[in-house]
């Protein structure tokens, strides 16, 4: 009877089985590397905002501390987004025909908020709460990164679990100390874990890794 | 229900889900949620949050293919990202909100007028959860079960949003017009043809309010009509002393109670402080053993006789002669020693009366509420011959600035209103329609009225006869003020601006009157600032708004003498057979809660039924009848008929069956509707609370009723462990003999190390009235949903804390016992080490942390608890849609979504609040910073929490007490929620007997 | 060797010829026959029913299912266990039989086997249809994440994932390496040149050289051995997500040998109920001769004491244990509401089959397909009873309930039972559903020996 296949089959087939497995390995790999990618999680891109405000230029450049605008990093789980007032603070005085402030002093006039872009935006299923973390040596660069380099602002880290218990894990090598929380110039030392060990047993950090910490 | 709607689009939705790319799916589906159909669907749908209780399939055929799509799009959730979330913040951002943290402000809960001294917790400008107010007398820093709930009211989305004439919109200034024409009209007649229909009032300001109206219209009426309300009390008081006179007892004084069908520790807006006095002499600790003893007559099973030491069944209408017995031998024990009463219950009544006699001064008769004038007055003067007044029992003068009678008031208006009388008539508040007595013939005298006028939270059924309904604000809305139960004067301020544009009852008689823009706010305090002249005002006005307590405003107390002949001999009891007796329902009083979601799915207390209500009977009663549960009857009394299920109880007098009023609404709204049978129908003025006479027909078929609990025997097992006082002075030991620990070491794995704190709870079952507070409280804390009956029915009630009941002994008068039973929180946890993806484990201070995010719904956890406390998500349960209920979230707790097991987890959000604050001020947590929502509304602090490393802490001390033991100890899960045993004090002579 | 002779494995007058183009004959047939076609269509409609019924359940959520709180598996567990444990017949036949040189099977295993892996393919279905979300059963598995958490491992749930994926992949290589030398017959013998294209892909080149044969049996043999343990290792791993528990009625030490016994029970049930048609269908009486009746009456026979003895033990270790909540537990199975069940799963898992004890029943081919209905169900009355009479009566009365299944939960059984029956007519049209090689030598003619005698 005559031949089905042609020679170069049995090739074939021998280099299919092993492709095969190594597209599913592949696929899963790929998958694993796209959820853990900037794409899902959106780090490192800048969020368009109705008003195109600038750390760069009122952390980095005029020097304002982060508290003059977040009022409540140190008192309160959320460290609020400054209301209009906050802005028209000095945007009365300074700029106060530019255009592209423009959105800032409508919301004031007619009482109606801004609505920015959410940048550091957590699933509602995870309580986060700044104030305990600021209290405990967590500089604010830590998690947002150098603001103070940010012309728009970006979302510096992941945010995902992993990320998050990296440090809860081992607070050590994160945390600095408390006068320097709200520096965005400091740079952590070379001895980080020797400090990170010191200011741990000082500040009386726990590594808390409980899910009730964050999940309720 | 209204209009049919717009069913969704299906064609585009899936056009818009195709053509979006992966990125933004979220928005397309926000978008569609938006579009009108879709909305409009989701009402139906989710009708109040309750997911499952309608059954309109051609919506749910829509819905389904939307959550179909939505599911899909959640299976590609796993790899894809997070939706844009825009955030906006204040323009300008008032001083005193702190984003992320809330603030509490101190107001009142009136029910049938009467106050409770609450604070509500508020998320940035959101009311949430009520708590009570320590400062207040009527509370205690507790309240009950309607108190917690009424937060859901606020944000009830059924409630009457628009001011109509005969259904059409109209705008308040055209109702004005309307009203000021017709009060012109009444001038020249000074009001004749006016009258005012309202409930129970006690606000000082208000009444000032109707003085003034009055005086301008002296010969307009104002009449009271309250369908549940204290008009025994006040009727016994003119006869007994011949002015309407306000009583109160002083429970923590008394050593023997003697309840006269009188549900004192659940029912009634004075009950918190009275369940808080009771208990406070009803705790034994270490060799501090002293406990009053409470005996209790009743024809009801209530929670009340439920912690009796001695509880006696008999028909309402022979409490009356029990009553005559008991004074006759108390009066007669005042001369030469004791002497026998005669009667069935002659043993009985001579150890009761001895008890009493021998504890003059610091005993206490209590009448039921809903008891006959006779009995009042009987209990005043046997409180009287034992020389309480003054001690135990108090006498103001009424709360009420209007004390009428109840019944001759309405009885007035509609025989005023049949003859013609009548041509303006105002309900404010209050829905006469649906529960005035069957005999009045209301609505159809109100018809001869020409101008109606109805003022209330719902489109109701008495808006429905009246041309004119406007929406009235919530309590939380607007300013006003109410008296407690002894005087004591909150002024209640709005947490919130009014939802729904409803109007207080102070603003529409400001527009009667010369002051028509007046603001419930100008109106309350021009009239506390006339009361308080003088340049300190503002302050003291501050203080008193911000303490919830006008100072010193409790009424004094008052001595009456009782008048001679004011006891009537005993009528014999009219008309034998089977008796009917008429209770306000335990969650939805009178009917005004109808609408409340939580109150109908709580499980009533003994019953256990929720979303109807039934006729309840006695088992032997029962058999005679041969009637089982859930059959239905026809009840026939005086000619007026209703069909109702029957429901067997326990501990029920025999021949005596009892309805609870406020269910079979018809305009309540979406939850209240169709709930139940309508017991006003039966109800009439010459008998309301009981009366003879009651034909019981079998109509042959059955109804299903939606009870939370099966089985009330504990077979045999040590599940509540009881005894009496003397057991435990005998042997202090017994309660450990029962329940044994089992060695530490006898588990596979290494047990946990717990250093900082380890928390714990102890439940004291002595304690626990089973008034479900804590239930609604943990509901209104922890964002738990409800189901609805359907679901309820088949056992999928998500309660996180539920009061188990048991009964022992006999049927026909068992002893009962509750236990609270939330999560135990096991430190051997056979929920954590069956769960295959690490959802539920163990945190480090102990807990059994529940994280929602992670489960994926196996159930094993659920069938793997021993005390089945683990509540799961068979559907989408929580209202994602309803844009009102959103508003009274928690929101430091996550709201489940469908397929994820939740349950208790001792309020963790509360912990670490408290913990963080804590940190931060470098501390540690001081004993009872932290409680958790059920801990906190207990009216007899049944339940404790705190920190069992610390040995200083309340609740361990009570782990230390020998009373102490864990539930199914056996087990050996190490339970963190431990019990005190429940203990009785019984009556050495009856208990031979 | 008289018994040989008297009731041989394969009847005479069979050549290599004639069971080649006996067995072949039914797959590269023509014309479809109707005994193939009507049972083939209920088939599917049961089988549309299933995915009828999921998609309902995707929609709406596992609330349809008659599933609460204290119930919180009901027949989707029970399905799970039931169809698990017929699967186990197929493999014992294949690896243990084989091992043991139990030749009679060659002539069944082939579509014991495949019964095995369609079993399988519906019991593993439950475990994500049960769930709240299906959608995540993956996070049951090891995986990269971006959460930093894995399964955890000391859930059942987990063995279970591990120990059913394991079996089906082994079984499926099992079957499909038996296969390979058919498939070269069939690919040699179509007709239709597409099947001789599928045909001849699945039979990898194989040319039936002696290499390839050497290669083939140790293949086999190593299969074999891998797929031996797990026989033993899948339904115990499957008795612990009960065994674990603390529930009484599940927290009991002989649940493993007694639920290995009771899958091998209902498998060679299901076989019979697929054997005892198919030679009717098709003629293979002389194939599947009274013989493997017999004997597969007997392990049923064997398997159905183990079994008995269990519940037995099962009684008497509650009684003895003095536990109040484990003598509760049995004495509610028998006596409280669900009485009924555990009854009639005593009278079909222990007194009716009995009847095995008479040869003349064992050899009857109707006889042997009632008694098999009737074990098929009492096995799924065991684990119904077992998960639901269990689960609804625990420790706390107040929170005691009843359960009845839903029309969703018959829905989505009779779905699996269609599946179960779509895949295996498929089966049957597509592939030999005896291996021809295997019973080839079961004639007398691969007898080398007597051939060296004459």
């Amino acid at each position: 009877m005559s031949q089905i296949f042609h020679h170069s089959t049995n090739t074939l087939s021998r280099v299919s089985i092993f492709g095969g497995l190594f597209i599913v390995g592949f696929l899963v790999w790929a998958w694993a590397e796209l959820n853990a990618s900037t794409y899902a999680t959106r780090a490192k891109v800048p969020a368009d905002q109705p008003v195109p405000f600038s750390h760069e230029h009122h952390v980095g450049g005029l020097g304002i501390d982060c508290r003059y605008c977040h009022t409540s990093v140190e008192t309160s789980s959320f460290a609020n987004i400054p209301p209009s007032k906050t802005c028209m603070n000095c945007h009365t005085q300074i700029w106060n025909n530019a255009v592209m402030l423009e959105p800032v002093r409508d919301s004031f006039r007619t009482d109606r908020s801004i609505r920015w872009t959410r940048v550091h935006d957590l699933p509602d299923y995870v309580y986060f709460n700044h104030s305990i973390h600021v209290a405990k040596g967590v500089g604010c660069t830590t998690c947002h990164g150098q603001v103070n380099k940010m012309p728009l602002m970006w979302q510096e880290n992941s945010l995902q679990m992993t990320w998050c218990l990296d440090c809860h894990r081992q607070p050590e090598r994160f945390v600095r100390p408390k006068s320097e929380v709200f520096s965005v110039t400091y740079q952590p030392p070379p001895d980080q874990l020797e400090l990170g060990r010191k200011l741990v047993a000082e500040y009386k950090i726990q590594s808390l890794t409980s899910c009730s910490t964050c999940h309720r | 229900m209204s209009k049919p709607y717009q069913y969704l689009d299906l064609a585009a939705v899936r056009a818009h889900l195709g053509s979006s790319r992966g990125r933004d799916y979220w928005r397309s589906l926000e978008e569609l949620a938006e579009s009108e159909g879709f909305q409009d669907m989701l009402e139906r749908e989710f009708p109040r949050q309750a997911a499952e209780w309608t059954n309109d399939t051609a919506g749910r055929r829509h819905f389904l293919k939307v959550m179909g799509a939505s599911m899909a799009l959640a299976g590609l959730g796993a790899c894809t990202r997070q939706p844009i979330e825009t955030i906006m913040p204040y323009v300008r951002q008032p001083e005193e909100v702190i984003p992320g943290k809330p603030l509490f402000f101190a107001t009142a809960v009136p029910v049938a007028g009467i106050a409770t001294g609450v604070l509500v917790e508020s998320h940035m400008g959101r009311p949430t959860k009520v708590e009570g107010n320590p400062e207040h007398p009527a509370s205690l820093g507790a309240t009950d079960a309607i108190a917690q709930a009424s937060v859901l009211d606020l944000y009830d989305p059924d409630r009457s949003q628009t001011l109509t004439y005969l259904g059409d919109i109209r705008p308040w200034s055209s109702f004005l017009g309307a009203a000021r024409e017709a009060l012109n009209a009444q001038i020249p007649k000074g009001g004749a043809g006016l009258r005012f229909l309202t409930g129970a009032i006690t606000s000082p300001s208000l009444a000032d309010q109707f003085r003034t109206l009055l005086a301008k219209y002296p010969a307009a009426k104002w009449h009271c009509y309250e369908p549940a309300g204290r008009y025994a009390q006040l009727a016994a008081a003119r006869q007994a002393f011949g002015q309407p006179v306000n009583t109160y007892y002083r429970l923590a004084s008394a050593d023997v109670i003697l309840a006269l069908d009188s549900d004192f520790l659940c029912t009634g807006p004075t009950s918190v402080r009275y369940a808080a006095d009771f208990a406070s002499r009803r705790s034994v600790r270490g060799n501090q053993i002293a406990m009053s003893r409470f005996y209790a007559v009743e024809s009801t099973a209530t929670p009340t006789g439920a912690k009796a030491d001695h509880r006696l069944p008999v028909r309402a209408a022979d409490v009356e002669a029990f009553a005559a017995a008991v004074a006759s031998s108390v009066a007669a024990s005042g001369a030469a020693g004791s002497q026998t009463a005669t009667g069935p219950h002659a043993a009985f009544i001579a150890a009761l009366v001895k008890d009493l006699a021998q504890h003059r001064g610091t005993s206490v008769v209590i009448p039921g509420e809903y008891q006959s004038t006779a009995v009042h007055v009987l209990a005043h003067a046997i409180n009287a011959a034992l020389g309480n007044v003054g001690k135990t029992v108090v006498y103001t003068d009424p709360l009420d600035p209007n004390p009428v009678d109840d019944f001759e008031s309405l009885r007035e208006l509609g025989q005023d209103m049949d003859a013609g009388k009548v041509e303006m008539l105002v309900i404010a508040g209050g829905n006469p329609v649906y529960n005035a007595p069957a005999d009045f013939g209301f609505t159809q005298r109100m018809s001869k009225v020409k101008l109606r006028i109805h003022m209330g939270l719902y489109a109701d059924e008495t808006s429905e006869f009246c041309q004119w309904h406007i929406p009235e604000a919530h309590f939380l809305e607007t300013w006003s003020d109410a008296r407690a139960y002894d005087g004591t004067i909150t002024i209640m301020q709005p947490l919130i601006q009014p939802l729904y544009f409803g109007r207080s009852v102070h603003e529409m008689l400001a527009a009667f009157g010369e002051t028509p823009s007046q603001s419930p706010y100008d109106i309350v305090k021009g009239y506390w600032n006339r009361q308080h002249p003088g340049a300190d005002f503002e302050d003291w006005w501050r203080k008193a708004v911000h303490d919830g307590i006008v100072p010193n405003t409790a009424l004094p107390a008052k001595t009456v003498a009782l008048k001679t002949g004011a006891v009537t001999p005993p009528r014999p009891v009219e008309g034998q057979g089977i008796e009917i007796v008429f209770r306000p329902d335990p969650h939805v009083f009178d009917g005004r809660f109808a609408n409340n979601g939580w109150l109908q799915e709580l499980p009533k207390p003994l019953t256990k039924l929720t979303w109807d209500n039934a006729a309840l009977v006695s088992p032997a009663t029962a058999e005679r009848l041969k009637l089982q549960n859930e059959d239905l009857v026809d009840l026939e009394y005086r000619g007026r008929k209703v069909r109702a299920p029957i429901w067997i109880l326990p501990g029920h007098a025999n021949d005596s069956v009892t309805v609870h009023l406020g269910y079979g609404r018809t305009r309540a709204g979406r939850v209240g509707n169709r709930a139940g049978f309508d017991a006003y129908a039966l109800r009439t003025s010459d008998a309301p609370w009981f009366g003879s006479g009651l034909a019981i027909r079998k109509a042959g078929s059955k109804f299903t009723l939606a009870s939370t609990q099966m089985h009330y025997d504990m077979m045999g097992r040590q599940i509540v462990i009881s005894g009496t006082v003397e057991e435990y002075r005998k042997d202090p030991h017994f309660v450990k003999e029962r329940a044994e620990e089992p060695p530490k070491e006898l588990s596979l794995y290494p047990g946990y190390k717990y250093e900082g704190y380890a928390w714990g709870m102890a439940i004291d079952q002595t304690a626990c009235v089973g008034c479900n507070a804590c239930v609604v409280a943990c509901q209104a804390e922890n964002n738990i949903a409800v189901v609805g009956k359907d679901q309820v029915q088949k056992m999928r009630a998500m309660h996180w804390l539920r009061i188990d009941t048991y009964h022992k002994g006999s049927p026909d008068n068992p002893e009962t016992y509750f236990q609270p039973l939330p999560c135990m929180q096991c430190e051997n946890a056979p929920c954590e080490l069956v769960c295959p993806v690490q959802a539920t484990s163990h945190s480090s201070e102990g807990l059994n942390d529940m994280v929602y995010n992670r489960c994926v719904g196996t159930r094993y956890c659920a069938n793997n608890c021993p005390y089945k406390v683990r509540r799961f998500n068979f559907f989408l349960y929580s209202d994602w849609n309803t844009p009102s209920l959103k508003l009274q979230r928690n929101p430091d707790v996550s709201v489940r979504s469908r397929g994820v097991m939740e349950k208790c987890t001792y309020c963790v959000q509360r912990i670490s609040e408290a913990k963080i604050e804590a940190e931060k001020e470098d501390r540690t947590l001081k004993d009872g910073e932290v409680q958790t929502a059920c801990q906190g509304v207990c009216p007899t602090q049944a339940i404790v929490f705190g920190d069992i490393n610390d040995s200083s802490s309340r609740v361990a001390k009570l782990k230390a007490e020998q009373l102490n033991y864990s539930l199914l100890a056996e087990l050996n899960t190490r339970p963190r929620t431990t019990y005190l045993a429940a203990l009785r004090n019984p009556n050495p002579e009856i208990e031979k007997a | 060797m008289s018994d040989e002779r008297r009731n041989p494995v394969i009847a005479p007058g069979h050549t290599f010829a004639t069971v080649t183009d006996k067995i072949s004959a039914i797959v590269l047939t023509r014309k479809t026959p109707t005994h193939w076609l009507i049972p083939f269509a209920v088939a599917s409609t049961l089988l549309m029913v299933f995915l009828w019924a999921v998609t309902y359940l995707f929609v709406r959520g596992v609330g349809i299912y008659g599933v609460k709180i204290p119930v919180g598996w009901g027949w989707d567990i029970t399905n799970f266990v039931w169809w698990i444990g017929i699967g186990h017949a197929g493999t014992l036949i294949s690896a243990i039989l084989l091992l043991l040189h139990q030749t009679w099977r060659n002539s069944i295993n082939r579509f014991a086997e495949a019964m095995t892996l369609f079993a399988v393919a519906c019991a593993g279905m439950y475990p994500v249809l049960h769930l709240g979300r299906p959608w995540l059963f993956y996070w049951l598995f090891p995986y990269p994440n971006t959460m930093g958490i894995q399964p955890q491992f000391r859930s059942p749930l987990v063995w279970d994932v591990f120990a059913v994926s394991t079996y089906a992949t082994v079984s499926l290589l099992f079957w499909y390496v038996g296969l390979i030398p058919d498939l070269a017959t069939l690919r040699d013998r179509a007709k239709n040149h597409a099947a001789r294209i599928i045909y001849g892909i699945l039979a990898m080149g194989w040319r039936g050289a002696a290499s390839h044969w050497q290669k083939y049996e140790t293949a086999s043999l190593l299969l074999a051995g891998i797929a031996t343990p797990l026989v033993i290792s899948v339904h115990t791993v499957v008795s612990f997500d009960f065994t674990v528990g603390i529930v009484p009625g599940w927290h009991s030490t002989i649940f493993p040998p007694y639920f290995v016994a009771g899958a091998i029970y209902s498998g060679f049930a299901m076989v019979l109920v697929l054997a005892i048609p198919l030679r009717a269908m098709y003629g293979l009486a002389d194939m599947i001769t009274p013989r493997h009746l017999d004997n597969c009456a007997k392990v049923m026979l064997a398997t159905a004491l183990i079994v008995a003895y269990s519940y037995v033990f099962e009684a008497f270790i509650a009684w003895y244990s003095g536990n109040p909540f484990e003598m509760y537990a049995i004495w509610n199975r028998m006596t409280g509401p669900y009485w009924p069940q555990y009854w009639l799963l005593i009278f079909c898992n222990l007194i009716f089959p009995q009847v095995l004890w008479l040869r003349k029943i064992r050899t009857s081919a109707f006889w042997l397909f009632i008694v098999s209905i009737d074990v098929l169900v009492g096995m799924w009355l065991e684990r119904y009873v077992i998960i639901v009479v269990s689960l609804h009566r625990d420790f706390l009365p107040a929170a005691w309930g009843m359960y009845s299944g839903s029309i969703w939960d018959k829905a989505t059984f009779l779905g699996t039972i269609g599946l179960f029956f779509f895949l295996f007519f498929l089966f049957i049209r597509s592939l030999p559903v005896i291996s021809i090689f295997e019973v080839r030598t079961l004639l007398p003619e691969a007898d080398v020996t007597e051939g060296v005698e004459k």
